[in-house]
């Protein structure tokens, strides 16, 4: 999985995104210990205190913890990986609506065509 | 903590011309800043000036506290605009030299580089291309360990591959006690890798900021945001 980095968002702020995706999807698992600043900065080309600063963010919400002399770990409690994901999906599908809304259609007919789009695919 | 370069109201005029007037900046322990600013806006005067190169015409440039001189060499690694080796001396005649040279010299780091972007320590200098070239003397510049690498424009002549790696090599030699000071135009290129900017117009310092600053206040990429400040 490459870092995505565009747009003129701050960029402490992409990478904290990226990490958060990485975790949902297991590259950085619950309780799993995270790859050095340094590398991690060198593999998404960025500067190395970005990439502290997107880890005590972070580490802030909860998501990360250090420990002292080994490192700094993902979370081991799920409930809060969870409650993140979710976050992140309530957050796709209101911007899908907004384009929806954009195009015309409402809830309803949104609602409608995403079942008619899912049998014809399957 | 003591800045690593700064200047105070530090002018410099050619004849006929103010290349720069009344700059004030600090560059901070630590930090990797992009001097950006359009073509003749006094970059590369103010590098040469910290380099010792030029002399002030008013105002003054420290590194580490002190005025540029044998010192500051010493703890100073530059990369000027244009080459300034031999080109009759091969890659490994100009290591031993850079080793002889400066105390801070690593052959080790440098051979590594090297070898990373496939570049043959027999060769002489003028047989390789432009870009090889500037690979040559940027790794030259980077197996230094230095205090301040002063970079003027680093990555003008070479192509977008070797920029990425480049740029992770800069990224991945610098320390916390060091900082790097990169002067170019190709801002979409380096604004992933700087902490501070600053802005050179007309000799003088337009602005100076964090980059995020600049993305969360101004919700534009540095390049976006020079593309308006510098609109011809």
């Amino acid at each position: 999985m490459g870092w995505d980095l565009k747009s003129g968002r701050p960029i402490y702020f992409q990478l904290m995104e990226q990490i958060e995706l990485r975790i949902i999807s297991g590259i950085y698992p619950p309780g799993g210990r995270l790859p050095s600043v340094r590398d991690m900065a060198m593999d998404a080309s960025v500067n190395p205190n970005t990439m502290q600063r997107a880890l005590a963010e972070l580490e802030n919400e909860g998501l990360l913890y250090s420990q002292r002399t080994s490192g700094r770990f993902v979370t081991e409690d799920e409930g809060r990986i969870m409650e993140m994901k979710n976050k992140l999906a309530k957050a796709v599908i209101d911007e899908f609506m907004k384009h929806m809304t954009q195009l015309g259609y409402n809830r309803r007919q949104t609602i409608a065509l995403i079942n008619q789009t899912e049998e014809e695919n399957n | 903590m003591e800045p690593i370069l700064e200047c105070r109201n530090l002018t410099k005029t050619y004849p006929g011309k103010m290349a720069l007037c009344g700059v004030s900046l600090t560059v901070a322990k630590g930090r990797i800043v992009g001097l950006l600013g359009p073509n003749g806006s006094g970059k590369s005067t103010l590098i040469k000036l910290a380099n010792g190169l030029l002399t002030p015409t008013g105002g003054e440039l420290l590194i580490g506290g002190k005025a540029p001189g044998s010192e500051s060499k010493k703890i100073v690694s530059y990369l000027p605009e244009r080459t300034y080796l031999n080109d009759w001396m091969t890659v490994r005649a100009l290591v031993d030299f850079f080793a002889d040279f400066y105390a801070d010299f690593s052959k080790e780091k440098a051979y590594d580089m090297l070898q990373r972007l496939n570049i043959s320590a027999g060769s002489r200098l003028k047989t390789l291309s432009k870009g090889t070239k500037e690979k040559v003397q940027l790794i030259l510049v980077m197996s230094r360990e230095a205090s301040l690498y002063l970079l003027d424009e680093p990555i003008g002549g070479v192509d977008p591959a070797a920029r990425d790696y480049i740029l992770n090599t800069i990224i991945s030699n610098y320390t916390e006690n060091a900082s790097v000071v990169i002067s170019t135009h190709l801002i979409s290129d380096v604004e992933k890798i700087l902490d501070d900017v600053i802005f050179l117009s007309m000799g003088t310092v337009a602005l100076t900021s964090t980059v995020d600053d600049i993305r969360e206040k101004k919700n534009k990429s540095v390049d976006e945001l020079f593309r308006e400040v510098f609109k011809c």
